[in-house]
Formats: C-alpha cells, sequence, structure tokens
C-alpha cells in the first residue's frame, strides 16, 4: 500500500487538484522528509523552502478561485545543482562555481516543471562537474544510498537518485552524458528517463560534455516519469542542440499494449562483464516480455571508447582556464582526468565523432527490425562508498570508469531510454529499455507494462 | 627515472599553459595512458574519407 511517505506525483497531484490536499500540505510533508533524513542521505545541497512555500501558497490560491492547474499541481521536486535556480550559485558539484553569480533565472526545464504547478524544493549533490558514476563529492561529502547508506548512490546525478530513492520528493530531475541518470537509477531502485538527445532543453544548465549532454527526471514510477517529460518537452530556442519538434505527449499511450513491439536483448558486449544480479535482472525482464531474440550491436566497445575519448576532451576544452588558475580548488581525481583529457591528440578526437556516425547508421538498422533493445544498466548494485576496484569478467578494474561500460555506448548516439529498477534483495539494480530516436513512448509503456506486471517497481528505501 | 609519456605532458602543457605538479604527473599519465588506448581503439577503425562526425537527431 502507498503510504504518505511514498505517495507518488500523480497521488499528489490528483489529490491537491481534487481538493483532498493542500499543495502547501504537500511541500510541508516533502520539506519535513528532508529536514528529518538528509542528515544521513546528503542528497541536498540547498533547501528553497520560502519560494516552495510561496509557490504551493499561489497553487492553493488558485484551486480555491476555481482556476484550472496543472497536471503536477503540489508535486514537491528537486534538481541536480547543474540546474541554474534563480538566486542560487549554479554548483555544479564543484568548489569553484560556489563563487559564481547567482543565477538570475530558472532553467528552462524547472519554469516548464513548475508552470505544470510543480513546486521546487531544492538542489541536489551530484559529482564534481557531472564527470562522476559514482555519487561521491569531496566539498560536500557523498550522497547515499537509500538501501543501504554505506553504499553508492551512483553519479554523477547521485543526489537526485537518493532523494528520490529515499522518498524524499517523488521526481527530480538529472543530467546525463554518459550513464549519469541510468546509474543512479540503476543503484538506488529507481526509474529514469535519458531522451533522446536534443529532446528536452538544456538551456540554463551548467554543461559537461556538449555532443553527449542530456537532461532528463527520476521517479518511482512509470507513470510520474512520463508525466513530467510530457511536462517538459517542447523547442527551446535557447538551446541549440533542442529539437524543433513539437511536444509528443506520451501519457495518454503508457497502457497501450507492448505485445505488438519487437523486444530483443542486446547481445555480445551487453552480456559481457556482468554480475550475477545483472544477469538475473535481465532475464526477469526478457521473460517478463517474452524476449528470446538476441541482437547483437555492433562495435558497442569501440562505441563506448569513443565516447570516453569526446568526453574527456571536451570536458578538458570546458575547464581549461579553470584548470589554469584554480587547479587546486578541482577534485584531484576529476582535475587529473580533465588535464589528460586536454592532452588526447585531435585527430583521434575527430575520428571518434566520425565514428559516431557510422555507429549512428548500424543502430539505425537495428531498429528496423526491432522496437526496443534490453540492456543492463550497471554491472553490479551499488558498490561500496570508496570502493575504488572490482572484478569485472576475471578482471580487476577502477569502479569509477567502468560503473558505466553498458551505458556509454547508448547515449553516445543519443538513443532515448528509460533505467527500470528491478526489486532483487538486498539490492536493487537497473535494465535499461532503449528504443529508436525519438521514440520515448515506447520506452515509457514498457516500463509501465513490467510495472504493472510487477517485474519493476521501486523498493521503500530501508537504509535509514 | 622519466616514464614514456612524460616529454609529451611536459610538451603539450607548455603550450596549453596547464600547470602539471610533479605530485599529479603518475594520475595524470595513467589517465592519458587510458584516453590514448581507447583513442587507438577509435583510430584503428575504417572509415570512409567521406564520413561526416557526429550526428544530431533532427526532425
Amino acid at each position: 500500500m502507498t503510504t504518505k511517505r511514498e505517495m507518488t506525483a500523480s497521488d499528489i497531484a490528483s489529490a491537491v487538484a481534487g481538493r483532498k490536499m493542500s499543495a502547501l500540505d504537500a511541500t510541508e510533508a516533502a520539506l519535513a522528509r528532508i529536514k528529518q533524513h538528509d542528515a544521513i542521505l546528503n542528497a541536498f545541497t540547498d533547501i528553497t523552502a520560502d519560494r516552495a512555500r510561496a509557490k504551493a501558497r499561489a497553487i492553493d490560491a488558485d484551486i480555491a478561485a476555481g482556476k484550472t492547474v496543472g497536471p503536477l499541481a503540489g508535486v514537491p521536486f528537486a534538481v541536480k545543482n547543474l540546474f541554474d535556480v534563480a538566486g542560487l550559485a549554479t554548483r555544479a558539484g564543484s568548489k569553484i562555481n560556489r563563487d559564481r553569480v547567482p543565477a538570475m533565472r530558472d532553467a528552462t526545464l524547472i519554469e516548464r516543471m513548475e508552470a505544470a504547478g510543480a513546486v521546487l524544493v531544492g538542489a541536489l549533490n551530484m559529482g564534481e562537474y557531472a564527470y562522476d558514476f559514482t555519487g561521491e563529492n569531496v566539498h560536500h561529502g557523498p550522497s547515499r544510498n537509500p538501501h543501504d547508506t554505506t553504499r553508492m548512490s551512483g553519479g554523477s546525478s547521485g543526489g537526485s537518485g537518493s532523494a528520490v530513492g529515499g522518498a524524499l520528493v517523488p521526481i527530480a530531475l538529472g543530467s546525463d552524458t554518459n550513464g549519469s541518470i541510468r546509474v543512479p537509477s540503476s543503484f538506488c531502485g529507481i526509474f529514469g528517463l535519458k531522451p533522446t538527445y536534443g529532446r528536452l532543453s538544456r538551456a540554463r544548465s551548467f554543461p559537461f560534455v556538449a555532443s553527449l549532454d542530456h537532461l532528463g527526471p527520476f521517479a518511482r514510477s512509470a507513470t510520474d516519469l512520463a508525466l513530467a517529460y510530457d511536462a517538459m518537452q517542447g523547442p527551446d530556442a535557447d538551446d541549440a542542440a533542442c529539437t524543433t519538434r513539437g511536444i509528443e505527449p506520451t501519457l495518454p499511450l503508457l497502457a497501450n499494449p507492448v505485445s505488438d513491439l519487437r523486444i530483443a536483448i542486446a547481445g555480445g558486449y551487453f552480456q559481457q562483464n556482468l554480475f550475477p544480479e545483472a544477469v538475473e535482472a535481465i532475464g526477469r525482464v526478457a521473460k517478463a516480455l517474452g524476449a528470446t531474440r538476441v541482437v547483437d550491436v555492433p562495435e558497442a566497445a569501440r562505441a563506448r571508447a569513443a565516447a570516453y575519448v569526446i568526453s574527456t576532451t571536451e570536458g578538458a576544452s570546458l575547464h581549461l582556464d579553470r584548470l589554469r588558475k584554480r587547479p587546486n580548488d578541482f577534485d584531484p581525481a576529476v582535475r587529473d582526468r580533465l588535464i589528460a583529457g586536454a592532452m588526447v591528440p585531435a585527430p583521434l578526437v575527430d575520428r571518434a565523432q566520425k565514428f559516431r556516425r557510422w555507429y549512428r547508421a548500424q543502430l539505425a538498422e537495428v531498429f528496423k527490425s526491432v522496437d526496443v533493445l534490453l540492456a543492463p544498466a550497471t554491472p553490479c548494485t551499488a558498490p561500496k562508498l570508496g570502493q575504488v576496484n572490482f572484478n569485472l569478467g576475471g578482471v580487476e578494474l577502477p569502479v569509477r570508469a567502468n560503473i558505466g561500460i553498458h551505458t556509454q555506448p547508448i547515449s553516445f548516439i543519443g538513443l532515448p531510454v528509460v533505467a527500470v529498477p528491478v526489486p532483487l534483495e538486498p539490492l536493487p539494480i537497473g535494465v535499461q529499455i532503449i528504443a529508436a530516436p525519438w521514440r520515448e513512448d515506447i520506452a515509457l509503456r514498457v516500463a509501465y507494462a513490467l510495472e504493472k506486471m510487477g517485474v519493476v517497481a521501486a523498493p521503500s528505501p530501508k537504509g535509514f | 627515472m622519466a616514464e614514456p609519456l612524460d616529454d609529451y605532458i611536459d610538451a603539450v602543457s607548455q603550450a596549453l599553459a596547464l600547470p602539471v605538479e610533479d605530485a599529479w604527473r603518475p594520475a595524470i599519465r595513467a589517465n592519458l595512458e587510458v584516453s590514448l588506448r581507447l583513442g587507438r581503439l577509435v583510430d584503428e577503425f575504417a572509415l570512409p574519407d567521406e564520413t561526416e562526425p557526429a550526428p544530431v537527431f533532427t526532425v
């Protein structure tokens, strides 16, 4: 049974719109949960209580006046601290950015969430400058896994995973360059959507790798994910990469049957370097969907390599001047990777971008015969905080660099993915539901069907 | 003893005016080795001369 602590966004919005709960009560409940639990989870870096209460009161006033309210009326949400929030310095997980002038205007996606009635309650912890898969942060401390607080939340949107997995808020926003929505979703046992590259505006968010940066939502149900995603769609001239396609609502399609979809399991690269729990999770999802066909994704290892090269070099370019002027104010691990990235010869970057086109064409061929690919989101459940190495495929490898090996070849060409949580014991783990470009509706539909079958669910937090 | 990449690291850090303290050098070298190894994996894949870089999904 849904408890008040774990009310979904759609529960809250319908209770608020139906006058069974005020937006202010929903907001106060979220603020109280944050106050009670965030000292342990460390998901939040800023709490915007005054702003949230003012917004909630305005919604309640609209309802009292008989005005129509949006589909997210009274729903508390929070954002990774690389989103501009008016009045706050946009930290992007760093010490250096704390010196920035406070943002004058909210990020586009915050404006759209609030236009739909959602209530921003704060900004969230993240790995420094988004160059991270762990959720650890040397400046603010790690965001912690809500199912075992000695473990990683996943990164780089670690606070987003921790806040939604810990049921502090029903929806959070994050970014995903190489897996930073899908990895925390997997470790924290929640739903996450990385849309098609260019689908959601990145305007007024702090970048990492312009070629690969995406923004998207986290939630505790597929319905909430669709609600937030639909509210945020639409062209935006303030983001050069944002599509001019019109809004394509997914919520009305969510309950459509999935029996007509051609669903396959990604083979080869995606079936290697997996712990038993990742194999179990893929097996459960594939069985529930009746998927037996295995499709090879050609050159996925090379795609991951190319994504790595593009990330380290574009990231280095972005931070070049900060590396010169304030090298000691970076997390040393991030600094050393970025300096190395600045030293990669330019022809390798050009070839990585050209390979990207070749690889995209190969995947376009794959999607002529399938509608959905299933792949692991992470090789394992959440590692211990501070864990340096793990044994992957019989080889001892660094955790930090290898958590995203199964997500990188997918975001590399911008395919839409819903990460769904398989509630294994003792820890959940995610599976990627991957669709063709612009078919977020299909990935969300499959996620919804799996949830209705009871195969995927956001488990109640039990770590605190 | 100098490592094979050290001269290269010195030259590029000078060209880009990037500071590289001695204490950072082993980690920078290790990261650069990974980047170059992965870069070689991309480099050795033959592509037609006409290949355009980077797709962006459009309407």
